[in-house]
């Protein structure tokens, strides 16, 4: 199962948080200081799964966004590590360019809406594209209207 | 009213959307936090504006916010309020809020209840949707109750979309409620062949966190699943499948199977996971532990076989259940001794093993340990006095063994203990012990072929103690053993079973015989050992169907017509009297007197000699071994030991494998001593014999078994003409001796099923594969269409090469035809000459004059006469024929050199005047040397 999935910057500012599994607030942000740490401190020749705690880490760069998810010790690293380039590849074709970290944040609830048709419950519900993109393009043009 | 909009939409427009909030924290990095309090009041006031866009707008803010960590749980009312709203757009700015910042101790959850169940209901999907997701993260155990029967009827809701959410929050829905599953889990188990891949693979997801938790409640899925395996593209989907097939063990069980088919052409990459496939063999699952076991047979090398066994008897101890602890027990069996006790350097070890395995309570392979125990007894010399000080432990505790009598199986090795102690008493230490404890009163509950065995070689070992007793000084003792016998013996007279009380009523007369002539003080010992004398010689299993049928003779035929009525068979158990045989025999020769036997002896010497189908037991002249192969040409199974390890006691198999472990090192530094010096003697890139075994096995020399010196050679030609087959045998040099064997097929049928076997001498074997015995044939891997010829290599080790060798084969085959399969047989020799160990090798004159001066070598010539060919055509052919090289000639003289395979220098000088050629020849060894120059005259005399 997926903890929850991270998206942050390289000096460590989070743009977008998911959690699966309860986290009081208070603990949320040296969680995520000390994930992100955990992450950004690795070369990039070493691998992207790392084991955190209880838990594993996957994470993956693009450019200057780090997408950090933490999964369980029975979730397979592979598929999550495809996960996230999938997730990365909705984005990019929603926002019709390269994600970076400030169109995440001006339009954090679409985003939501993206991890939302893609992670249910920290576990994958859909992976094709078009798939996840049909409602919200629908929503889209409800409110153009 | 109007106005009351317009307000709001200007006022709207002064307010701070997200990015005007991203932005100005931003731009505000010296004092963030007083910016963000600004920014919190603001979203305050806002909140208590009437417009719900106002209000979205402000819930949106709250959620970056919250993100950043800041607490806005004071905002739970209003987000409550955003996602209540009817335009969808809003609503789902507040269940996004919802789902960021509600907990299960968020109280406000209490009130959304119905706004929820609204909401799944609508006719909007998107609205359901995006209650769903919301839900998925603050579903509280009073929502879960509340909301299951609305859940359960959207996982058939007609859009997939719902269908496939409804059917992943079902799995919170559990979690929290877990009365819900029952209900729910048939239409759960439906959804798995949902026509939408979504909604599949949701499902998917569901069942595989559940089976998780309990994999067995879900096996009866197990072939659903295989069917998604097979037929989904998802590859998220079909890794959780596997990862759900591996809970079931199955994959295990998989594994093991796949890891036995690689076994066959992979041993080594199974072996490196012995200690895996030890493991399984703690699977609570018994078809995992038997399939453990059956690689374990595959892997055994003789480094490792100790330490695996071990690991087996511990299992041993722990089994529960017979059947699974029986087929440890043959599996241990087994292991030990395949290939002919191939992996077995110390047989110590093994009978301790075999006597530990007594101990085991109610098995039913009594006779399998019986079996080894005296298979190993009378094929290994060596452990002779040692096993038979195990066996007289063992009758002198039979007690223990036969607990209870009957229905104990393991009562049976009590047999093969008797015989051993019987047959090999001359090795006891204290026979007297063993000939009370075998006429205990209690042995007559013993099952009757025992008993039979009991009361026979208590006879032996009577006659055993009587040599010892009447050598010593005191005679009454003898006297006393005679009446201990007889005392006891009329116990087994009296048994029901008939082979018992024959015996034993044999044995009691023949007693009371012995004791009167001791009441005349005659010395009886000499003659009742007599009785007994001779050895057992071990017989290969297949040797009778060597000697080949004399012509004419059709085993087939009754001899004297059958009675009309066959005799009823009698309940003698099993074969097992059929090792009893020859002493009844020597026993009854022993009653002839010298004199008569002697001319028997002379008469029948006279009527072999004029039978031309006897098989003589001449001596081994290579002609007549060849016609016909004497008793002492059926090979004897090649277990020959030396040097005994003594040890006192119960044995205890453990103290072997440290043993062995002190011997191994011993040895390994003795090889590094030598190794230096091996090096030069060994022939540059020759590689020894078994590459094979994780770590280099021809490292482990065994303790007891004498191994096969290896050697190589270089070339040799044999041809057989037959009507049917011509076979060409090609000696090809390697480092063992390769013969590759060209089968061509001229008849016009096809020929299939070809088996290609010789008789190993002494001196010469076919290697053969693995796991077959030392007389199976060499299965041909083709068969021949007409006309065809295809070529066969066969590996050969030999030992000595001063001598000529000539092995003699059968391939037997069928031969198709159309209508018939006929089976044939073919005999044919194969001849290894001296010439075909000798290796072409240059020599400088030099080097060559130093060997004639060292006087190491021995000296011979040859004269050839009436050589009609020119001088350099004589040396070409015997450079080519028997592979010298030429190391100097001058004018009509020439010296030439040649090598042994095992080192042996040969070298020649050869001169001719006129017809007459000379050669003077010099090697260390000179029967090798007598019979290449043999060969060399062979070659001339026939051109």
């Amino acid at each position: 199962m997926i903890k929850f999935v991270l998206m942050v910057n390289r000096r460590g500012q989070t743009r977008l948080s998911r959690y699966y599994t309860p986290v009081e607030l208070s603990r949320r942000a040296a969680l995520e200081a000390d994930v992100v740490r955990c992450c950004l401190s690795r070369r990039k020749e070493q691998c992207s799964f790392v084991e955190y705690k209880d838990f594993k880490l996957v994470y993956r760069q693009y450019a200057a966004l780090f997408i950090v998810v933490g999964i369980t010790d029975k979730e397979n690293e592979l598929s999550i590590f495809e996960l996230i380039q999938n997730f990365v590849e909705v984005l990019d074709k929603y926002f019709s360019r390269v994600v970076s970290s400030c169109a995440i944040m001006f339009s954090l609830d679409r985003v939501h809406f993206i991890l939302d048709e893609i992670v249910q419950n920290g576990l994958v519900v859909e992976t094709n594209r078009s798939r996840i993109l049909t409602p919200l393009n629908a929503i889209d043009k409800m409110s153009d209207s | 009213m109007a106005l009351k909009i317009v307000k709001g939409s200007i006022d709207r427009m002064f307010d701070k959307n997200l990015q005007d909030l991203v932005r100005g924290i931003r731009n505000h990095k010296e004092d963030e936090a007083k910016y963000i309090s600004t920014c919190i009041d603001e979203i305050k006031q806002e909140l208590k504006q009437d417009n719900i866009a106002v209000k979205a707008n402000a819930v949106c803010k709250l959620t970056y916010l919250q993100m950043l960590g800041y607490d806005v749980s004071w905002a739970a009312f209003n987000i409550v309020e955003v996602m209540s709203s009817s335009k969808f757009t809003y609503k789902r700015i507040g269940y996004l809020a919802a789902s960021q910042c509600f907990h299960e101790s968020t109280d406000v959850i209490m009130l959304t209840t119905n706004q929820i169940r609204k909401d799944l209901s609508s006719p909007n999907q998107y609205d359901t949707g995006v209650a769903l997701t919301g839900l998925s993260c603050f579903v509280t155990p009073d929502l879960a109750r509340d909301l299951a029967n609305d859940i359960m009827t959207l996982m058939s809701h007609t859009k997939p979309y719902i269908r496939k959410k409804a059917v992943l929050i079902m799995y919170k829905v559990f979690l929290k409620y877990p009365e819900s599953l029952r209900p729910a889990f048939p239409r759960l188990k439906e959804k798995l062949e949902d026509p939408d891949p979504g909604v599949q693979s949701a499902a998917v997801n569901v069942i595989c966190e559940l089976a998780r938790r309990n994999p067995k409640n879900y096996l009866s899925l197990a072939p659903l699943f295989f069917k998604l395996m097979t037929s989904s593209t998802n590859n998220w989907v079909l890794i959780k499948i596997i990862k759900l097939v591996s809970c079931f063990c199955v994959v295990k069980y998989l594994g093991l199977l796949a890891m036995s088919k690689i076994l066959k052409t992979h041993p080594k990459s199974v072996q490196s996971h012995k200690d895996l496939i030890l493991q399984c063999l703690d699977d609570k699952d018994e078809s995992i532990r038997l399939r453990a076991l059956d690689l374990l047979y595959g892997m055994v090398s003789k480094k490792n076989l100790m330490e695996i066994v071990k690991k087996l008897m511990l299992h041993v101890d722990k089994a529960e259940g017979t059947t699974y602890r029986d087929e440890l027990l043959t599996k241990i069996i087994d292991i030990c001794s395949q290939s002919n006790y191939q992996y077995i350097t110390n047989f110590e070890w093994y009978i301790s093993i075999l006597v530990e395995l007594t101990r085991l309570e109610g098995t039913r392979h009594g006779h399998l340990i019986a079996s080894q125990m005296l298979d190993v007894a009378i094929r290994v010399k060596a452990i002779r006095i040692f096993a038979v000080a195990q066996m007289a432990t063992l009758l002198d505790n039979a007690h223990l063994l036969t607990g209870n009598m009957q229905r104990n199986g393991i009562c049976e090795v009590l047999y093969a203990a008797a015989w051993i102690c019987g047959e090999f008493s001359e090795h006891l230490e204290n026979p007297m012990q063993t000939l009370e404890a075998m006429l205990r009163p209690k042995v007559a509950t013993l099952p009757g072929h025992i008993q039979a065995v009991y009361v026979q070689n208590a006879a032996k070992l009577f006659s055993t103690v009587l040599k010892s007793q009447e050598g010593s000084t005191e005679g009454t003792a003898a006297q006393e053993t005679s009446q201990l016998m007889i005392d006891r013996l009329p116990l087994f007279v009296q048994s029901a079973n008939l082979e018992v009380q024959e015996r034993a009523s044999c044995i009691l007369q023949l007693v009371k015989y012995i004791q009167k002539l001791q009441q005349k003080e005659v010395e009886v010992a000499e003659e009742v050992s007599a009785l007994f004398a001779g050895e057992l010689n071990p017989v290969a299993p297949k040797a009778q169907k060597k000697v080949p049928v004399p012509e004419g003779l059709d085993l087939d035929a009754w001899i004297n017509e059958p009675p009309s009525e066959s005799e009823s068979e009698d309940e003698q158990p099993k074969a097992i009297f059929a090792k009893e045989e020859p002493k009844h025999s020597r026993s009854r020769h022993t009653e002839v007197d010298e004199k008569e036997l002697a001319r028997r002896r002379e008469a029948r010497k006279q009527e072999q000699a004029n039978n031309p189908f006897y098989i003589k037991a001449s001596p081994s002249s290579q002609k007549v071994y060849q016609e016909s192969p004497g008793v002492e040409h059926i090979p004897v199974v090649q277990i020959d030991l030396t040097v005994p390890l003594k040890v006192p006691g119960l044995p205890m198999s453990d103290q072997y494998l440290k043993l062995e472990e002190e011997r191994r090192q011993k040895e390994r530094a003795d090889k590094k001593k030598k190794e230096k010096k091996k090096r030069k003697e060994k022939r540059s890139g020759r590689g020894r014999r078994h590459d094979s075994g994780p770590e280099s096995e021809e490292d482990i020399t065994p303790a007891h078994m004498v191994d096969i010196v290896t050697e190589e050679m270089p070339e040799m030609c044999l041809t057989l003409n037959h009507k049917v087959c011509d076979i060409q045998g090609n000696l090809q040099d390697g480092s063992q001796v390769v013969v590759s064997v060209i089968f061509e097929n001229k008849c016009d049928s096809l020929l299939k099923s070809m088996e290609f076997n010789v008789l190993d001498s002494l001196n010469s074997k076919l290697q053969r594969p693995e796991g077959s015995g030392p007389h199976d044939g060499f299965t041909v891997p083709f068969q021949l269409p007409p006309g065809v010829s295809n070529e066969a290599r066969l590996v050969f080790t030999v030992q000595s090469i001063v001598m000529p060798q000539k092995m003699k084969g059968t391939l037997t085959f069928i031969v198709k035809n159309e209508d018939s399969s006929i089976h044939e047989k073919l005999d044919f020799k194969l001849h290894f000459t001296c010439t075909s160990y000798l290796i072409t090798t240059p020599c400088y004159s030099d080097a060559f004059a130093k060997l004639l001066e060292s006087g190491d070598l021995k000296c011979s010539s040859v004269r050839l006469e009436e050589v009609n060919m020119p001088f350099h055509h004589l040396l070409a052919r015997i450079c080519f024929h028997h592979h010298f090289s030429v190391v100097e000639r001058i004018d009509s003289c020439a010296s030439m050199y040649s090598r042994s395979i095992q080192g042996h220098h040969v070298c020649l000088l050869v001169k001719t005047s006129g017809q007459t050629v000379s050669i003077d020849a010099k090697c260390d060894e000179p029967t090798l040397l007598g019979n290449v120059l043999d060969e060399i005259k062979q070659t001339f005399s026939q051109c």
